[in-house]
């Protein structure tokens, strides 16, 4: 009986931890909190500015480069084919390495062990061109990203980050985007922190940009130490976001405020 | 030659070491009855308030009409010095979480049990005992 009675309650506690969880039914992407103006802008290839790097990356998909004197082309043909649905499974499980790598870590491993070239930096434009241009051709497909059971540890990880308060205002992301995602900061939408559209065109910034620059600048904005480019951490966190948004459809390269 | 350096390092380290640490203070209650420092302005307080970098305004709305951007994730200040004593509205800013820990404001006046802080903020409270004693000063002024 009183055993019984604990199963209960640790079932109820578990049952209310992933309650917090937004459910299928509720997800909502960014796009449903902007203005008309923006989705506008959004919707239509010729005034998307992410189409500008879209296009970049297609060129640099057919150029041949590093030592192995190899385009993208050659192993992988035509994007528009190859690509399309990639980006919903991404981070995806990199069995050499035993971690999960988001799709520029992929795009930079191809470039070092397929091309031999050298890696491009975070936020360069060329690997914010590829990045944009293979996520592109995943456009309107639902994420799937998770389903690997070799992730299960990894996203257990990015929810921790993302459950766990931090800086000097003592904030998680769960604090706006689980609880308070109908409100508004400051004026501005909060939204779900869904990451269906990355790399996307911020407005406020002027540019593309990755989601790790998203994360890092949401760290900032709590007065936290973000966590470098490129660092695990921020490649789990995607992985939690990425898994947290299952069944919302992608729409790379996004426009945000 | 060394006697007088010594004695300014000296000198200078407890001013230091002073101007760094957060000042005591008693929790009665629900409350800090006594002020942090001298008693506050409320015409500072207001300015502070209504001052994106104090934090307040990214989460609270209040009667600021000339602030076109203001948050609504938390309760609007009009009225907050009819609710609260001063040394409610006090305790609440210093510490909130101490009231409550599941609330999302943030200890003003608090640099322990915090995880990565950013290295500009380290070891500093968001806002100093004078900004605070400003703010509660204004808050209390707000009467409905």
């Amino acid at each position: 009986m009183r055993l019984a009675g604990i199963i209960l309650v640790s079932a109820l506690l578990t049952a209310d931890a992933i309650g917090a969880e937004i459910p299928p039914a509720e997800r909502r992407s960014g796009t449903s909190f902007m203005t008309p103006d923006t989705k506008a802008m959004q919707d239509d290839d010729t005034a998307n500015p992410g189409m500008l790097w879209v296009l970049d990356g297609e060129k640099l998909w057919a150029r041949k480069i590093g030592a192995a004197d190899k385009a993208c082309t050659d192993c992988h043909n035509d994007a528009r084919t190859s690509m399309k649905g990639i980006a919903a499974h991404y981070p995806a499980f990199d069995k050499t390495l035993g971690r999960p790598v988001d799709l520029q870590g992929r795009i930079n491993l191809c470039r070092v062990n397929q091309q031999r070239a050298t890696p491009l930096a975070y936020e360069s434009r060329e690997l914010l061109a590829l990045t944009a241009f293979v996520a592109q051709q995943s456009r309107g497909v639902a994420i799937e990203t998770g389903s690997d059971p070799q992730l299960a540890p990894f996203i257990a990880n990015g929810r921790e980050l993302f459950m766990q308060r931090q800086g000097q205002l003592n904030l998680g992301c769960t604090n706006c985007h689980d609880d308070n995602w109908d409100k508004r900061l400051a004026g501005s939408a909060i939204t779900q922190a869904h990451p269906t559209g990355y790399p996307l065109y911020r407005l406020e910034w002027q540019s593309l940009g990755s989601l790790q620059r998203r994360l890092r600048a949401c760290m900032s904005g709590i007065r936290a130490q973000a966590y470098d480019f490129g660092a695990p951490e921020l490649v789990e966190l995607e992985l939690y976001l990425m898994s947290r948004a299952k069944g919302v459809p992608l729409e790379a390269p996004a426009i945000r405020p | 030659m060394s006697g007088p350096i010594l004695a300014g390092v000296l000198l200078a380290l407890p001013g230091f070491a002073a101007a760094d640490e957060l000042r005591r203070y008693a929790v009665v209650g629900d409350a800090i009855p006594e002020p942090l420092t001298a008693r506050g302005d409320a015409t500072r307080g207001r300015a502070l308030v209504v001052e994106r970098t104090s934090t307040c305004i990214l989460c609270h709305n209040g009667p600021f009409p000339e602030q076109k951007f203001q948050g609504d994730l938390a309760p609007n200040l009009a009225g907050s010095g009819s609710r609260w004593s001063e040394g409610q509205l006090r305790l609440r800013l210093v510490d909130a979480s101490s009231l409550n820990d599941a609330t999302i404001m943030p200890s003003y006046y608090r640099v322990d049990h915090l995880m990565r802080v950013g290295p500009a903020w380290r070891g500093k409270p968001i806002l100093s005992a004078e900004q605070i004693e400003d703010i509660v000063a204004y808050l209390v002024t707000l009467r409905e």
